[in-house]
């Protein structure tokens, strides 16, 4: 608890007391009527003169339907119609049941920055004389060495310069496995160092770091309001003007009526009904509830590394009708290697590999390393055989009196080398030796091992369409589409192709559906603009990316796509719920209250109470399985 | 421009007032108030005196909400 609601505390605890005592005295008898009723007006007093200050400040600035208005209304009437312990209860309700809001959100509040705990306190860092300095990380420039102990958050994004250790990842990507770095492997900020001592180069400086990125990025997602946001600040600004509106009628036109038709004039009922309205008008379970509900799951998600960036996405996932997918990267690992052998007849399956090693020796082109990582063995080679490279078609390398002949099929064709073009999906590297042919080793990207899941939990979350899209070949193309499970697929695109694709899709696609496109951020992002909701994986690093999406993956597991739709609409459940519930409360309590039947304790619940409900509701959103 | 102001303010309802005093005031081109962060993001007209546009959105935030508190 803070000062204020400690202070708080105190005035309702001691006005309670004094409330009974006086109560007991009241009924008793023991002193006069008179000096009973301006007793009561000391705990009153007490936990009430805040809310008459600032009723009064509210007149004076011309804002008459705060809730501090309503209240000193309410109970100043009930004092005047000579209901002097209901006043003071109403006020001392009121007042607990602000200090318990006060600390429900207060503690959600903290939730949600535990969950975001990853801002690191201190950077360590060493002078010119290997000194180590404990300093706070916006003083450390880019350049300097910085120590990270075991235990330790890495501060700074940086190069590791000294030590191996394994890092966990999981407050930024959700991620459990630890992740392995050793010298010359670049840290991002806000993992933290398990087991050894990191010697850490900065290369950036800690505001532009991941880690004061992702901050930003979550503190400022509660600014980008979602429409139920509007609707309920909009649906406020009309409630409370309507309700005391209402309980003027209530309290004044209704008794002059039916006093002139009836002969009597019932003025203290209906004024007491009306100060009941007042106490239901104040709108504030239903404002706070709501964007609450939104923080707690844009909390939430980023616990699992998914980043939202407003509460307008999160709010706009729960419909997601149409969600398109870039292939290489997303569907795919976007790593190469060797998945099939096409030897020709009389050629071993080892003599195609290891003369494919033998001309890719040299080479940095991935289908040079894959093919070497799936050799395995070092490779024998003499400096003095020429190697050649020709430019997009693969390389002649000398080998003893002969050449091996390793790339596409114009260079074999060049060479005059004959073969019968086999069927594969990827790309196939055609290899000869000696003008002759030996076979085709197949390199292709591998499909992530959750794709076909993540799609099917895709369906299982409403989503209608899954559409791949790829400027890979169509075999290729058509290959993954069949082992994933996508329902379209588009190949053979050029990235504006891609765009005018999800155009296409956009007209098709229903009026309150949303068409989500899901890349790995790079080139992405004019269809991650021109998508309703954008959404960048394996951002963990790429500046880029974070900055064009409006999701954004911390890693590259496409699971966490049906995750993020199933937070958006477990969140949106929940704003609905609090929506009815609290409105239908007090639409109650305002019918009842007008037939006499609700009284003043109502008007308390259906103020207090449903605020308390509805805040512990929203921070259900908070867990997600 | 824009720029972040951590805020002090004790309901949802008077957050909301906040944001939109701050948002008629001049020299504030667009503003947002996050209750649950507590902060004020506000996007201010180009050659906007930051001290002076913040004094007057405090100035009005305080007439609707006679509690709060800007910290700029």
């Amino acid at each position: 608890m803070n000062r204020k609601q400690k202070k708080s505390l105190y005035s309702i605890l001691i006005s309670f007391v004094l409330l009974i005592a006086v109560f007991v005295l009241d009924k008793t008898h023991l002193l006069p009527d008179a000096v009973c009723k301006i007793l009561y007006l000391i705990p009153y007093g007490i936990v009430g003169h805040d809310v008459l200050r600032k009723a009064v400040l509210g007149i004076k600035n011309k804002e008459v339907f705060d809730e501090n208005f309503l209240m000193a209304v309410a109970t100043i009437g009930a004092l005047c119609l000579g209901e002097f312990t209901e006043a003071v209860a109403v006020m001392l309700f009121y007042q607990i049941g602000e200090l318990f809001q006060s600390i429900a959100v207060g503690r959600s509040r903290k939730n949600i920055s535990d969950l975001m705990d990853i801002r690191p306190d201190y950077a360590n860092l060493l002078n010119e004389n290997g000194e180590c300095e404990e300093v706070d990380p916006e003083e450390v420039e880019t350049g300097s060495l910085i120590l990270c102990r075991p235990g330790e958050k890495v501060p700074i994004d940086g190069i590791v310069k000294e030590g191996t250790s394994s890092l966990d990842t999981s407050s930024l990507t959700g991620e459990s496995l630890p992740r392995t770095v050793r010298a010359g492997d670049a840290v991002i900020s806000g993992c933290i160092n398990l087991d050894g001592l990191l010697k850490i180069e900065t290369t950036k400086e800690f505001g532009e770091s991941t880690v004061s990125k992702i901050l930003e990025l979550v503190e400022n997602s509660s600014m980008k309001k979602a429409k139920a946001e509007h609707f309920i600040t909009k649906f406020a600004h009309y409630y409370t003007p309507v309700v005391c509106y209402s309980a003027l009628v209530l309290g004044l036109a209704v008794p002059t009526l039916t006093g002139i038709i009836s002969g009597s004039f019932a003025y203290s009922v209906w004024i007491k009904r009306a100060l009941t309205f007042l106490v239901i008008s104040c709108p504030c379970a239903l404002v706070v509830s709501i964007p609450l509900s939104f923080f707690g799951g844009i909390g939430g998600a980023s616990k699992k590394g998914i980043l939202v960036k407003g509460a307008n996405y999160l709010e706009a996932l729960a419909n997601t009708e149409t969600v398109v997918l870039d292939k290489t990267g997303t569907l795919t690992e976007g790593v190469f290697e060797v998945t099939d052998y096409l030897p020709a007849e009389g050629t071993g399956k080892e003599e195609l590999l290891e003369n494919a090693a033998y001309a890719e020796r040299a080479s940095g082109h991935p289908i040079a390393q894959s093919i070497r990582k799936a050799y395995g063995k070092s490779i024998p080679s003499s400096s003095s055989e020429e190697l050649r490279e020709i430019a997009g078609k693969g390389i002649k390398a000398q080998r003893g009196d002969g050449f091996v002949l390793c790339g596409n099929k114009a260079l074999l064709d060049e060479n005059g080398v004959s073969f019968g073009e086999p069927h594969a999906n990827g790309t196939v590297v055609y290899i000869a030796l000696d003008q002759k042919y030996l076979g085709a080793i197949v390199i292709s990207d591998r499909i992530k091992k959750n794709a076909k899941e993540s799609l099917s939990a895709l369906k299982n979350n409403g989503v209608k369409k899954t559409v791949m899209l790829t400027g890979d070949h169509e075999v290729t193309a058509e290959y993954v589409a069949k082992e994933t499970g996508v329902d379209e697929y588009k190949a053979e695109l050029l990235p504006e192709d891609k765009v005018r694709e999800v155009e296409r899709l956009l007209e098709t696609k229903s009026a309150s559906g949303k068409l989500v496109f899901i890349g790995d951020g790079i080139n992405d992002a004019p269809v991650l603009s021109r998508a309703d909701i954008g959404i960048a994986m394996g951002a963990l690093g790429s500046d880029a990316a974070i900055e064009a999406a409006d999701v954004v993956l911390m890693d590259d597991d496409l699971s966490k796509l049906p995750l993020a739709i199933r937070i958006s609409r477990k969140c949106l459940r929940i704003v609905k719920e609090n929506i009815v519930f609290a409105i239908g409360v007090k639409i109650l309590c305002l019918v009842f209250a007008a037939f006499g039947i609700a009284n003043m304790w109502w008007a308390v619940f259906a103020d207090v109470g449903v605020l308390i409900i509805a805040v512990l509701n929203a921070t259900r959103t908070l867990h997600i399985s | 421009m824009k720029k972040t102001f951590p805020i002090e303010v004790d309901c949802a309802a008077c957050a909301a007032k906040m944001e939109d005093a701050a948002k008629k005031t001049e020299g504030v081109k667009n503003a947002s108030v996050s209750f649950m962060t507590l902060k004020m993001r506000v996007e201010f007209e180009d050659g906007a005196d930051i001290n002076e546009t913040m004094d007057r959105v405090l100035k009005a935030c305080r007439k609707v909400e006679p509690d709060c508190e800007i910290d700029f």
